[in-house]
């Protein structure tokens, strides 16, 4: 597990110590299985398939300064598509997978023409509205996506079937997608982004092409979106209009928030800490949608850094 | 399109308007996106149902609605939104997260059936428009959302809260500075929006019923009057409210199942020459 990393990291320029904590992680995260129960083994594949989505809302959130209200449509789109294509279609997984993470970056790119157009408190609007045409869409469309009832298909691979196997599987993907995303937001590309998010105007002036940058942006950040999409259809076979609602997308940017934003690798701690409180919270009550909301309240009063920069906070303060 | 659907959209624009309405007056005057607005329309709807049922009552429905909507409207400006003040992304992610506790609420409250409020007995039954059988209840709607454009219209234009209103949207510092409490106009204007919801959600779920996901529904629909017709301008919610309504209409009967895509259109078109609607202004 760790051979992605190390031979990576040549090209990537990581500090010594840097690379040395990812191969811990990465050796830890693949230790898992081992210890945790198969159940637990499906929640800890879970996070790291929200962990990929949150992560590449942050590309936009953290590094563009665009917060979309959209991804969870994008990542549906995905699912529906893979659930589609390997169910109805009867097309092999992988050929599946391709198409949908080919439909999520084609509709990240129609969001991205419009969104790009809109600035300030806008673009979580109209990338919110979107998204929300997307979800009436498969609501209503019920010859194609089955409407309210969803379709399911055996999308996942034969070989990981099982729950570690296709643990593995998914922890390879998301170490693969990561450092993909760590490296597009460190790259010049990505410096230019940063700069964007500061002041626009001042990149206008230096000759930049803003909403050309902000539109390759968007659709890069898509692809991610509907590599985690096409993840999660393999993990759930199962799609229904409630993957590409709202609550997706905000659970999305909730778990970006939760990590911190602009942190990039601390979208896995948020979706751990989310799934991980959807868990307990549903265990005891059905009134998720309630907490979800009561924690976005709480969060954005109280700790809107995310729970990294507060816990650290916390401590310099102790500190001095 | 014949006159029966014609009247449908017209219909259905006035419905929109009510609802936008309040969204847009908060949001040009107050900065705030609060997108917990659909959920104060399903809200207000319910408790309108709740109230008119029990007292028989159509108007108190109304006023229950309203009363309880500009209430819920007070806890959250006053509650949460304080906290948040001066930072448009967290207000806009505060009312989401409301949003979603009140529609989980609601179906703790009401359940997940889907209700339609009772019509009074005056405003049953149906009516010749033009020589085609009509609902009189949808025009009454269409009435109320004239009659509402109107009201808005010579409260902002033609009173002293109006002009103070309008001042609060092109400079609220100035107005401050002028010995004018804000603070105050900002506070009835967000009750007042809000209680736009909730009339909206009365009116509405006579005629549209209640159900779980039907404040998402006219959440998107408001954001895309919204952002066609521009930030804080009643004319523009006007016009936005008559052309979402109307392509709407149009989209159902051409394309029933895939109706969303055609307010998309519009929408899309207008960012690319006006990515501030068309009565938008930059500030």
């Amino acid at each position: 597990m760790t051979q992605p990393v190390s031979k990576t990291s040549v090209l990537a320029g990581m500090t010594s110590r840097a690379l040395v904590i990812a191969a811990l992680v990465v050796i830890v995260a693949a230790c898992l299985p081992m210890v945790l129960s198969s159940y637990q083994v499906g929640l800890a594949t879970e996070v790291l398939i929200f962990g990929v989505l949150a992560m590449s809302i942050d590309i936009l959130a953290g590094f563009a300064g665009r917060t979309s209200l959209g991804h969870g449509a994008i990542f549906g789109v995905s699912t529906y598509v893979v659930v589609y294509a390997t169910g109805q279609a009867g097309l092999s997984p992988w050929a599946g997978f391709a198409l949908g993470v080919l439909a999520a970056t084609a509709v990240a790119s129609v969001f991205a023409l419009l969104a790009v157009r809109t600035s300030g408190v806008y673009f979580p609007l109209l990338t919110l509205a979107l998204g929300m045409i997307v979800w009436g869409v498969c609501l209503r469309w019920t010859q194609v996506t089955g409407g309210e009832n969803g379709m399911r298909a055996d999308v996942r691979p034969a070989a990981l079937m099982s729950h570690s196997a296709f643990y593995w599987a998914v922890l390879a993907g998301a170490v693969v997608v990561s450092f993909a995303m760590w490296r597009f937001v460190r790259s010049p590309f990505g410096l230019t982004l940063r700069g964007i998010r500061d002041s626009e105007s001042r990149m206008r002036s230096l000759g930049y092409n803003v909403p050309l940058h902000l539109f390759i942006g968007f659709t890069v950040s898509g692809i991610f979106a509907g590599i985690a999409g096409g993840l999660y259809a393999m993990f759930n076979n199962f799609v229904s209009p409630s993957t590409v609602a709202l609550a997706q997308s905000v659970e999305g940017v909730l778990m970006m928030i939760a990590g911190g934003v602009g942190t990039l690798f601390g979208a896995f701690v948020g979706a751990a800490a989310i799934i991980v409180l959807e868990n307990i919270v549903s265990s005891y009550t059905e009134r998720w949608l309630m907490v979800l909301g009561i924690t976005f309240v709480l969060i954005m009063i109280f700790a809107p850094e995310g729970i990294i920069g507060k816990l650290r906070a916390i401590t310099s303060r102790k500190v001095r | 399109m014949s006159l029966f659907q014609l009247l449908n959209g017209l219909t259905f624009a006035a419905l929109l308007f009510v609802v936008a309405s309040g969204f847009t007056l908060i949001f040009g005057l107050l900065r705030i996106v609060n997108l917990a607005h659909g959920a104060l329309y399903l809200f207000g709807g319910y408790i309108g149902y709740s109230v008119a049922v029990k007292t028989g009552s159509f108007v108190l429905g109304g006023i229950g609605a309203m009363a309880a909507i500009a209430a819920i409207g007070f806890v959250l400006d006053q509650g949460l939104l304080r906290f948040v003040r001066g930072n448009e992304l967290r207000q806009v992610l505060l009312t989401l997260g409301v949003a979603f506790f009140l529609n989980d609420l609601a179906l703790v409250i009401w359940g997940g059936d889907s209700f339609t409020v009772p019509i009074p007995e005056m405003l049953r039954g149906g009516t010749r428009v033009f020589g085609t059988f009509y609902p009189i209840y949808r025009l009454f709607v269409l009435g109320m959302g004239i009659f509402v454009f109107i009201g808005l219209w010579v409260l902002l234009n033609h009173t002293r809260l109006g002009a103070l209103i309008r001042a609060g949207v092109d400079d609220a510092e100035m107005v401050e500075a002028s010995g004018v409490n804000i603070r105050r106009v900002f506070l009835f204007t967000f009750l007042f929006g809000s209680a736009l919801a909730g009339l909206g959600g009365l009116m509405g779920g006579a005629f549209l019923s209640l159900y779980p996901s039907a404040d998402a529904e006219i959440l998107t629909f408001s954001l895309a009057v919204v952002i066609i017709g521009g930030r804080g301008s009643l004319v523009g919610v006007g016009v936005g409210s008559l052309l979402v309504g109307l392509l709407n209409t149009l989209g159902q009967v051409m394309f029933p199942e895939l109706a969303y895509f055609v307010i998309f259109g519009p929408m899309a078109v207008l960012l690319a020459f006006r990515p501030l609607g068309l009565f938008g202004r930059a500030t």
